[in-house]
């Protein structure tokens, strides 16, 4: 099918099977390769991006599900030289080893950030907040302190 | 190659189903996409997801009523479900994770019917019916009469499910539910359970009893249910426990093992009375 879909901003058009994940087609379509794949079940979060303004994995999203749908990927996070806050602080924090996470965590917590869901919480109710709205993403480096440290520091400084 | 249809309406939705009783009917796609890439590709998808004569939350006349459609980070987050099924509530802030939550539906989980669904027991314990639909007409059955065996329900092939209805429990009933696994997040459950336990001061005058993961689909534990009719809550306890230890029969597998999830359902069903 004729899949006309908006990504990071941009209207793009590919021919696909409507069957196809929203994963390949990002990565193999549209040549947006930031998206990762780690288990392909929906249990890693390394695929996340948002779709309609949720956080979702893009391997369990049909092709054709995303007609006419906007998308967000982690390349559509900066805004051109100007990293978005998540992605300055997980630097900053150090909230980063190998890597094959990093894209899925900095979508869902630019996601948890944007949208305030951890606003207006004391510190303890928003680090375990974003532990919860994070579950999703799995790392197995990092422990997860410093990614926690980082969404944190950006939440702040967005409300700031 | 595969055929794709966005019905705009229900009426339209349900011609497709009766037409092609071979596509698959999709939603939020959290099972049904599970490695997609690896399988056949259907002879064509029914894309049901935010049909909006099925994506709504509204409760009217002494019950709720649960638009298939709905995923669990709206039911979740659903003010009137919070304050009429505080146990779906929980239940859908334990399914998967947020990127999970925002595409699972109620529908889906009740589509699949998978002994392990994390709301599948509190819709048993709140004694839910569904409301089914065909081009031939709707029809409503009780989700305790639903599943037929290992991921098997009563749907028909020219089905779609509409809605879950939900009595309101009155204020002399408490309903709870609780999850066991590895972690709080993702992981799929060793045991769940609900209940919704009616008193007359301690005195327990009526108990709906049902745990996931433990049979070949939810269930309702009627014996446990019968045992503890008319028991001070002090009583409850001991006798729900011994039910249930007579009424499951788990199985061994990669998550658990039988004799484990023997004693968390015990544990459960006690600690539901213990909490009232």
């Amino acid at each position: 099918m004729k899949l006309a879909l908006e990504v990071n901003g941009e209207p793009r058009a590919v021919e696909v099977s409507p069957w196809k994940r929203l994963l390949d087609v990002l990565r193999d379509d549209l040549r947006l390769t930031g998206t990762k794949e780690g288990c392909g079940e929906g249990e890693c979060g390394a695929c996340t991006v948002e779709l309609d303004g949720e956080a979702v994995n893009s391997c369990l999203v049909a092709a054709g599900q995303c007609d006419g749908r906007r998308v967000t990927t982690v390349e559509g996070l900066a805004r051109g030289e100007l990293l978005h806050a998540v992605q300055r602080q997980l630097v900053a924090c150090g909230g980063a080893q190998c890597g094959i996470c990093t894209p899925g965590i900095a979508v869902c917590a630019a996601h948890v950030v944007d949208r305030g869901l951890v606003a207006g919480c004391d510190d303890a109710t928003a680090r375990a907040r974003v532990r919860e709205l994070l579950a999703g993403n799995i790392c197995r480096c990092t422990g997860y302190q410093l990614i926690v440290d980082a969404v944190i520091a950006a939440a702040r400084e967005v409300a700031s | 190659m595969t055929a794709y249809l966005r019905p705009r309406d229900l009426a339209e939705a349900l011609d497709a189903r009766a037409a092609h009783p071979d596509w698959m009917v999709l939603a939020g796609g959290t099972d049904l996409m599970v490695n997609a890439n690896h399988r056949a590709a259907p002879a064509g998808i029914l894309d049901l997801w935010r049909l909006a004569p099925v994506c709504f939350v509204r409760s009217a006349d002494g019950a709720l009523a649960i638009g298939a459609g709905a995923t669990w980070l709206e039911v979740e987050r659903h003010p009137e479900v919070r304050a009429h099924a505080a146990p779906l509530a929980a239940a859908a802030r334990e399914i998967g994770a947020l990127q999970i939550q925002a595409r699972a539906t109620l529908g889906g989980n009740v589509a699949t019917s998978s002994p392990v669904g994390d709301s599948l027991p509190v819709l048993l314990a709140l004694d839910a019916e569904l409301e089914v639909a065909s081009v031939r007409g709707r029809r409503r059955v009780a989700y305790r009469d639903w599943c037929t065996g290992y991921r098997t329900t009563g749907l028909a092939a020219d089905e779609l499910i509409v809605a879950a209805h939900l009595p309101i429990a009155g204020p002399t009933t408490r309903t709870t539910w609780r999850k066991v696994g590895t972690r709080r997040a993702q992981s799929i459950s060793k045991v769940m359970g609900a209940a919704a336990i009616t008193l007359d001061g301690d005195v327990v005058v009526d108990a709906r009893i049902a745990l996931g993961a433990v049979a070949d689909r939810p269930i309702r534990i009627a014996a446990a249910e019968a045992a503890v009719r008319g028991l001070r809550l002090a009583d409850a306890a001991a006798a729900a426990r011994a039910a249930v230890r007579a009424a499951i029969q788990p199985i061994d597998d990669i998550r658990s093992t039988a004799s484990y999830r023997r004693e968390v359902a015990e544990n459960l069903v006690a600690r539901f009375f213990s909490m009232s």
